[in-house]
């Protein structure tokens, strides 16, 4: 048995690395833009400034126009993720575990997940060229219509990240004990009745977690659309999301000046967005979700 | 038996056809591009959808790329960054993970639930504070900085991770290595080959966002000696617009490692995100 003074000691020599790098590149960062977002440092010198950032963003009609144009993207950007990534995901993850494929799902699995795999930048451009109308497989300009700009950036990414879910939900169906599945056969059911009545609801809470790391991830995008329409993405700024709109602010771009401040604090509303949800998740959701234990 | 088989054979094929049907929708996209990357731009154009033929074959957008790019030390550098971004995510996220897991004092689970929060943290929306600090320490435009701030991004999942796998670890072993007068650092080093699989798999899930990244690239390291891969990609398409040999090439040459590294640690990788994620 090891003492407890030697237990702290052990403790603080291997964590304090892993800390000291954490703390400084990670967590100090995100706090310290939280504190920014309160000051206006743009004369030189910074001043407190209490909630006058964030009254800026909100109202002044030169930023709050498009931080709200923005939000609103994001937040269809984030719905078409959910509404087409969750039930193709969860087919594919059936599929592959309907137990009559045998060897060929390991095949299917890492060639469905390539995707995934390549760079957001290399996906954006291999779908502009596909679907540029020279080629002739899409007559229409779909990047360059406001109407339509913005669905289809959302589904190159959901083209690309479909196999996340599928991952998720497909290690939770195999999770599930064959005796389970075995009794469920002998009283019966068929491999629909099956699925719906006995796997799907013992793989539910994974929907949460999908959903919730999917809501992060696009509220956190960025690369995509910079990659294809750059940082004030077009048409008419139909395609901007929280993340381009946040690059535009500190970083400044052909229509903006930069903002050290102003960027902050679209870093604080963000980061206010993605806590929210994720703290309603984990109290609401989690606590409802039975995860059976098998 | 013999009627199962013949009953599930129809169900067999369907799942069959619609997987198939999945998988080249995930990868013709994929193989159009760097069949086209090996085409001339009137190949390119004259046929889109057709393998490149004696007419239409030419590695001129290869030879473009390497003339007019920065193709080589793109690469060095993202492999740089990738790589001293594993070892000390890897290195760092053991050493945290094994001493949570083994010092149970008041203060550790505390400790591990400031690293777990991290796993849902954007570090992106920290950029302000991170190029102001960088620049304080004057390591602004330089690999350093990209290696920093990914450990410090990567960290958290490894140590989740990691700390599932060092849980796993039966006590015996490790009581037996103290009374056999091992001290704490022998002690871990006995384990590590029983956590080896976990080692592949925070190494297979640190690989690619790292390497893939856009956004730390174009804010922390944007000169042109240190663009990583994917920036040097992006920079690259937007400057050759109208070179589509050269620009299918770019793409092709960015693409195809880590393609070919995922191919070889799926496994591992898949391991990773489901474990790292799921608890």
């Amino acid at each position: 048995m090891i003492r407890t003074a030697t237990r702290y000691r052990m403790l603080a020599m291997f964590v304090v690395p892993a800390l000291a790098v954490y703390v400084a590149f990670a967590v100090y960062p995100l706090l310290s833009s939280v504190a920014l977002s309160f000051f206006d440092s743009s004369g030189g010198s910074s001043a407190f400034v209490g909630f006058g950032n964030y009254v800026d963003l909100f109202a002044n009609p030169a930023t709050s126009e498009r931080f709200w144009n923005a939000l609103g993207n994001n937040v269809e950007f984030f719905l078409i993720h959910l509404v087409v990534e969750l039930p193709v995901g969860l087919l594919i993850a059936a599929l592959l575990t309907s137990g009559r494929l045998r060897r060929s799902v390991a095949i299917y699995r890492t060639l469905l997940f390539i995707p995934a795999t390549l760079s957001v930048v290399i996906v954006g451009f291999l779908w502009r060229l596909i679907i540029n109308p020279l080629w002739g497989l899409v007559p229409f300009p779909l990047l360059g219509n406001e109407l339509t700009a913005l669905p289809t950036i959302s589904l190159m990414s959901v083209w690309q990240y479909v196999g996340i879910p599928m991952v998720f939900l497909y290690t939770a169906l195999l999770a599930i004990p064959e005796e389970v599945v075995e009794a469920a056969r002998i009283d019966g059911a068929g491999g629909w009745t099956t699925f719906w009545r006995v796997k799907f609801p013992l793989i539910a809470p994974q929907f949460g977690l999908i959903t919730i790391l999917t809501y992060i991830w696009t509220f956190n995008g960025f690369d995509i659309v910079y990659a294809l329409n750059g940082s004030a993405p077009g048409p008419n700024y139909s395609t901007d999301i929280l993340g381009t709109f946040f690059y535009r602010s500190f970083f400044g771009s052909s229509g903006q000046v930069a903002d050290l401040d102003l960027g902050a604090t679209v870093a604080s509303v963000i980061f206010a967005i993605i806590l929210v949800t994720c703290a309603a998740y984990f109290w609401i959701v989690q606590r409802r979700l039975k995860t059976y234990e098998l | 038996m013999h009627s199962s088989t013949v009953r599930r054979r129809p169900g067999a094929i369907a799942a069959h056809a619609t997987l198939i049907v999945l998988c080249l929708g995930a990868i013709v996209p994929i193989v159009v591009v760097v069949m086209n990357s090996f085409k001339t731009t009137q190949g390119i154009f004259g046929a889109p959808f057709a393998f490149p033929d004696a007419e239409t074959f030419s590695v001129q957008g290869y030879l473009n790329v390497f003339a007019r790019g920065n193709f080589l030390l793109n690469y060095q550098n993202s492999l740089i960054v990738t790589v001293a971004t594993i070892v000390a995510t890897v290195v760092l996220g053991t050493l945290a993970a094994w001493a949570l897991v083994e010092y149970r004092v008041p203060v550790a689970p505390a400790l591990a639930g400031f690293f777990v929060v991290g796993i849902m943290l954007p570090i992106r929306l920290g950029t302000v504070p991170l190029l102001k600090t960088m620049q304080a320490w004057g390591i602004n435009d330089t690999l350093l900085a990209l290696v920093l701030v990914y450990t410090a991004m990567q960290l958290p999942l490894a140590i989740a991770l990691m700390s599932t796998y060092f849980r796993a670890v039966p006590a015996e072993l490790k009581e037996a290595a103290r009374i056999d007068g091992a001290g704490e650092w022998r002690t871990m080093w006995i384990v590590l080959p029983i956590v080896r699989v976990g080692i592949a798999a925070v190494a297979s899930i640190t690989m690619l966002p790292v390497w893939n990244d856009l956004w730390f690239p174009l804010i922390l390291a944007p000169s042109r000696g240190n663009q990583t891969v994917t920036l040097g990609v992006q920079q690259f398409v937007g400057q050759f617009q109208s070179d589509y040999p050269a620009l299918l090439a770019a793409l092709t040459l960015g693409a195809i490692p880590l393609v070919i590294l995922f191919a070889v640690f799926s496994r591992q990788y898949i391991a990773g995100l489901t474990r790292g994620y799921g608890r």
